[in-house]
């Protein structure tokens, strides 16, 4: 009798798709950057209902998790990509992932976009993944500008998290930019899921540090906020789009009060575009609150790829990635997109800084 | 059943299991035929397990450890310079490294060694620990050889990884591994050493009394389990493409999904093993459905995520409770096991 | 390093290795009696937190009674997680157990990931943030983050304090528990051979069920002290923690309380200092804890404050 149930529900579930046209969403919904990816989520979910369709038809995402693992962003591509048989694909989050799932679309020839990966590599002699978002070297060069001329930082101790792409990159190219100011940096160590920075953190003071840069994810970020606060160390703490989460200060509390960082977008920010002012009404009307960077950021990357699409004019995988990189001037949320023949986005990173408890927009830098 | 017509039988089986293989490749598309690559990388990983955990009774939580060292061996040894140069961002690999590349059969032989090499400088001294402390020894040991990958970026690479490997593993290669793995096995495990291992996990203290140098048969058994989990590690890795020093990749979660394989097939069985290897296999990408949104008789029911892993580690606890045998016990496949399976029907 | 900072790190050491001994008290209970690593106890450690943050966020109950609650669950939790899963297989051989146990530990993760969602969590608004503040040892003058007691300049976490201080309670009560009342005097008949202990009449299998929940609500107090130290909730939180505590109890030699204390608090320092000596080897932090497991291990089996056993065939 089980088994009957077991082969009735796999029968459904096959003959259950309709005909549509399928855009997959690869994301972390599990897993350590699940924040991110839920975030997204709820951008493109809101962006599919308002902009359900094209060329006619009606637009079905298909979303796979990634939980947060390399190994599972390459199986869920290949599976987007041939078991379900998506057109194009909203994804991943964090680069590592990108990297990874970005091989199998280049093999395939399917157009991968991702909503926030800013490592260069993503897209680095890549035909088919793009982005929508700033890449590092520029967030890079941008929080140094952040720390050494507007919050004028001499020494800064750059929190490294060794297990990330993003926080090495990062790091890296922030340093680079810091030298050429003029500034000194020095690192210290950690590890993802790494919970005592006391170390870390004293050693840091001892070694003079004017202020903390930490290029890594918001689990990390406010537990070392928290830390250096409880330590004595009441300078500037600077960090990058990582912290762009409300989870930030949930854990960080009163810690990250103070705390700037740069971003993508900020709901506080002048809305620039039609779709800026329409996201923002449509997501406050849903959810009661102002939306988040991420979230801006999924819900464009649904109309980059949406937009592709009605420009390819058909669901051929090669025309639209071809549209995709043809992408220009673009009125999305956070800002006028244009996607350039590497697949980069060239977009202008905004600083936030968080007061009492709350994001607030303090200003832009642009490319 | 006389020898010979056994033989007869397992000389047309291979062939024919080619033939499916072959098969299998052609008429399915990618994303199945790679699954079934799979089951043949984790058929090794799972016989090789076995050999420690099943027919020497010694409780090894470091197999992770050893797969990540074939794979990151392997890796090093197949990618070409320019790849390396490439890739190595934080540091410069380390010479000779920087300059080799040599052919994939030749780097998964090199890495199998390697792994075997660490498996008996890890074995020795943990192997005159008792049962529970020496399974968090090699438990340890797994973990600090995934640590120093994550750290040593003049070798590894450290978070980054090493991408972009040469896409070397298919069909052939991993069954071909599997077969040299499972004769190699089940010939030890069929002669005076295996009964020996057996003995060993049975009685330790009898054995010793029977003059079977326990200590010695141990570490062998290791160090064999060892070079077959590092093949399978080269085999793995480039199945991947990708290869980093993430717990998901290769801590302790590869190490426990490798014993849901040979507990869900029978602990002590080769068999048994690579059977559970192909369920886990399967089981994988299809409760995918319970992950995503699923349309049931029309309705969208959200799936959870996280609900594979929940499935998983519930059977896996139903079983050892229920059903510790798991699927073979601690039989193996036999001809006449199959036979007599089609003649019960006769008997009544 | 200056002096300073030597101290501040020892103490940051200190802090850290409170919270090890306490977790560490329970994995040594549990092993000392029953011969089980029970690697589920991480997990038990990680479900008493979420029980926690709910009892206070959904239950809406004062944080004190919360902790209360959320202890009790735990406690329960442990004694299910015997019954249904240790139990049947109490005659197996050690290894099914300890396979048992693994499993065990990964279901619990996966149930946590299914049921509270793999996004970290915060506690910082569960438990009065006065828990939080740092008592400035030595001469300093600023009153910029909470309330201070003036003697240096080191700093040193009130809930540190107020760890170790548990730890000793502890300590003592369960010295007191299994050496002075009838339970505890089953229990010690449990570890020594469970087979005579029931033709004794004592009933064995409630006697190790309490053993679980005793050991449980001392991972459940370690929970929510290091949930208290650092805020952040998500499924996979005791994992680590709880490898470490494992490592610190077969440090101070397992099957001893005492020991367990000690053991705790070393790792915790050694750890903390060698971070500070080498802040470019703070990646290598979790592995310098298995490190000393298989030195210890290789060495002298039975701890430091532990005895040797001899295997009787």
């Amino acid at each position: 009798m089980r088994k009957l149930f077991v082969i009735l529900l796999v029968v459904f579930l096959s003959v259950s798709a309709l005909a549509s046209i399928k855009v997959g969403a690869i994301l972390p919904m599990t897993g350590g950057v699940a924040a991110f990816g839920q975030m997204i989520w709820q951008g493109v979910e809101l962006a599919n209902e308002l902009f359900p369709g094209v060329l006619g038809e009606e637009i079905e995402i298909i979303l796979l998790d990634n939980n947060s693992d390399k190994v599972q962003a390459v199986n869920t591509a290949r599976r987007a990509i041939e078991q379900e048989g998506v057109v194009a694909i909203i994804g991943q989050v964090i680069s590592s992932n990108t990297i990874a799932g970005g091989t199998v679309a280049e093999e395939n020839g399917v157009a991968m976009v991702s909503p926030s990966s800013t490592n260069p590599l993503v897209t680095q002699d890549k035909k088919y993944v793009s982005r929508v978002c700033f890449s590092d070297p520029f967030q890079g060069v941008a929080a140094a500008l952040l720390a050494f001329n507007n919050m004028g930082a001499e020494n800064v101790a750059v929190f490294v998290d060794v297990e990330q792409d993003y926080a090495v990159g990062f790091a890296n190219y922030f340093k680079e930019t810091a030298l050429e100011l003029g500034g000194s940096v020095f690192y210290e160590y950690y590890k993802s899921g790494d919970q005592d920075f006391t170390a870390q953190v004293s050693d840091a003071i001892s070694k003079g540090a004017g202020a903390f840069f930490i290029p890594g994810y918001y689990q990390e970020i406010a537990l070392i906020a928290i830390q250096a606060r409880q330590l004595g160390f009441y300078d500037p703490i600077i960090a990058g789009d990582g912290a762009a989460v409300p989870e930030t200060i949930e854990i960080g509390g009163d810690a990250v009060n103070g705390l700037y960082f740069t971003t993508h977008y900020d709901a506080g920010s002048p809305a620039l575009t039609e779709n800026a002012k329409l996201f923002v009404e449509a997501y406050t009307a849903k959810y009661g609150e102002a939306p988040g960077t991420f979230t801006a950021l999924g819900f464009d990357t649904y109309l980059v790829v949406r937009d592709a699409i009605e420009r390819a004019g058909s669901t051929d995988r090669e025309a639209i990635a071809k549209a995709v990189r043809e992408t220009k001037d673009f009125p999305a949320v956070t800002g006028i997109i244009t996607i350039d023949e590497n697949g980069d986005a060239i977009k202008s990173v905004a600083i936030v800084k968080i007061e009492n408890g709350k994001f607030v927009y303090d200003t832009t830098i642009n490319p | 059943m006389k020898q010979r017509t056994k033989t007869s039988l397992t000389l047309i089986a291979l062939p024919l299991i080619a033939l499916l293989l072959f098969l299998s490749q052609e008429l399915l598309n990618s994303y199945y035929s790679r699954i079934i690559t799979l089951i043949g990388i984790y058929g090794i990983m799972a016989v090789s397990l076995t050999l420690v955990n099943g027919i020497s009774g010694v409780f090894s939580l470091g197999h992770a450890g050893f797969i990540a060292l074939g794979a990151y061996t392997s890796a090093l040894l197949t990618l070409s310079p320019k790849q390396k140069e490439m890739t190595f961002l934080i540091e410069k690999l380390i010479w000779p490294l920087n300059s080799i590349q040599i052919p994939f059969f030749w780097a998964t032989l090199i890495a199998g060694l390697v792994a075997a090499i660490f498996a008996f400088f890890i074995g020795w001294p943990s192997l005159r620990l008792t049962g529970d402390y020496f399974a968090i020894a090699t438990l340890g040991f797994s973990e600090i050889i995934r640590i120093f990958a994550l750290n040593l970026n003049s070798i590894t690479n450290g978070a980054l990884g090493l991408k972009a490997l040469p896409d070397h593993t298919n069909v052939w290669w991993a069954w071909g591994w599997l077969l040299v793995t499972v004769a190699c096995v089940m010939s030890l495990s069929y002669s005076s050493f295996g009964r020996a291992l057996r003995a060993i996990r049975e009685d330790r203290v009898a054995a010793q009394a029977m003059g079977i140098n326990v200590f010695k048969h141990q570490l062998m058994a290791f160090v064999v389990g060892g070079f077959f989990a590092g093949i399978s590690g080269s085999l793995y890795g480039h199945w991947l493409s990708t290869i980093d020093p993430r717990t998901n990749t290769f801590g302790i979660l590869l190490t426990f999904n490798v014993l849901i394989m040979i507990v869900l097939g029978g602990l002590g069985s080769i068999t048994g093993a690579i059977i559970g290897g192909a369920l886990f296999a399967f089981l994988s990408e299809w409760l995918r459905f319970l992950e995503g949104p699923m349309n049931l008789f029309g309705f969208k029911i959200m799936g959870m995520s996280g609900m594979r892993m929940l499935v998983f580690s519930g059977l896996f606890v139903i079983i050892m409770i229920f059903w510790p045998r798991g699927l073979m016990g601690r039989k193996e496949f036999s001809w006449e096991g199959l036979v007599s399976l089609f003649r019960r029907g006769d008997k009544r | 390093m200056d002096p300073k900072t030597l101290l501040q790190n020892f103490i940051n050491g200190l802090s850290l290795g409170s919270l090890y001994a306490l977790i560490a008290i329970g994995y040594t209970m549990v092993y000392g009696i029953l011969r089980l690593i029970n690697f589920a106890h991480g997990d038990i450690f990680m479900m008493a937190v979420y029980f926690a943050l709910f009892f206070v966020t959904l239950a809406q109950l004062p944080w004190y009674l919360a902790a209360v609650f959320a202890i009790a669950c735990a406690a329960l939790l442990g004694f299910t997680v015997d019954r249904i899963a240790y139990k049947p297989i109490r005659s197996a051989p050690r290894i099914s157990a300890l396979i048992t146990a693994i499993g065990v530990s990964f279901f619990l993760e996966s149930l946590a990931v299914v049921v509270f969602s793999g996004i970290p969590r915060s506690f910082r608004t569960v438990f009065p943030q006065s828990l939080n503040e740092m008592i400035i040892i030595g001469g300093e003058m600023e009153v910029k983050y909470g309330k201070e007691v003036i003697i240096g300049g080191i700093r040193f976490p009130v809930i540190s304090l107020i760890t170790l201080i548990v730890a000793a309670i502890a300590l003592v009560f369960l010295w007191w528990f299994i050496f002075k009342t009838k339970v505890g005097m089953a229990m010690r008949a449990v570890s020594l051979d469970i087979q005579t202990t029931s033709l004794m009449g004592v009933n064995v299998d409630r006697v190790i069920g309490m053993t679980f929940a005793l050991g449980s609500a001392l991972a459940a107090i370690g929970g929510i002290l290091w949930a208290i130290r650092y805020p952040q909730v998500w499924p996979y939180m005791g994992f680590i923690p709880g490898m470490k505590a494992f490592v610190a109890a077969v440090f101070g030699g397992i099957g001893s309380v005492p020991g367990a204390v000690l053991g705790g608090l070393i790792l915790g320092i050694t750890e903390v200092m060698m971070v500070g000596i080498m802040p470019s080897a703070a990646g290598y932090r979790d592995a310098f804890a298995f490190f000393i497991l298989i030195i210890i291990l290789s060495i002298k089996p039975s701890g430091l404050l532990g005895k040797q056993e001899a295997v009787k065939v």
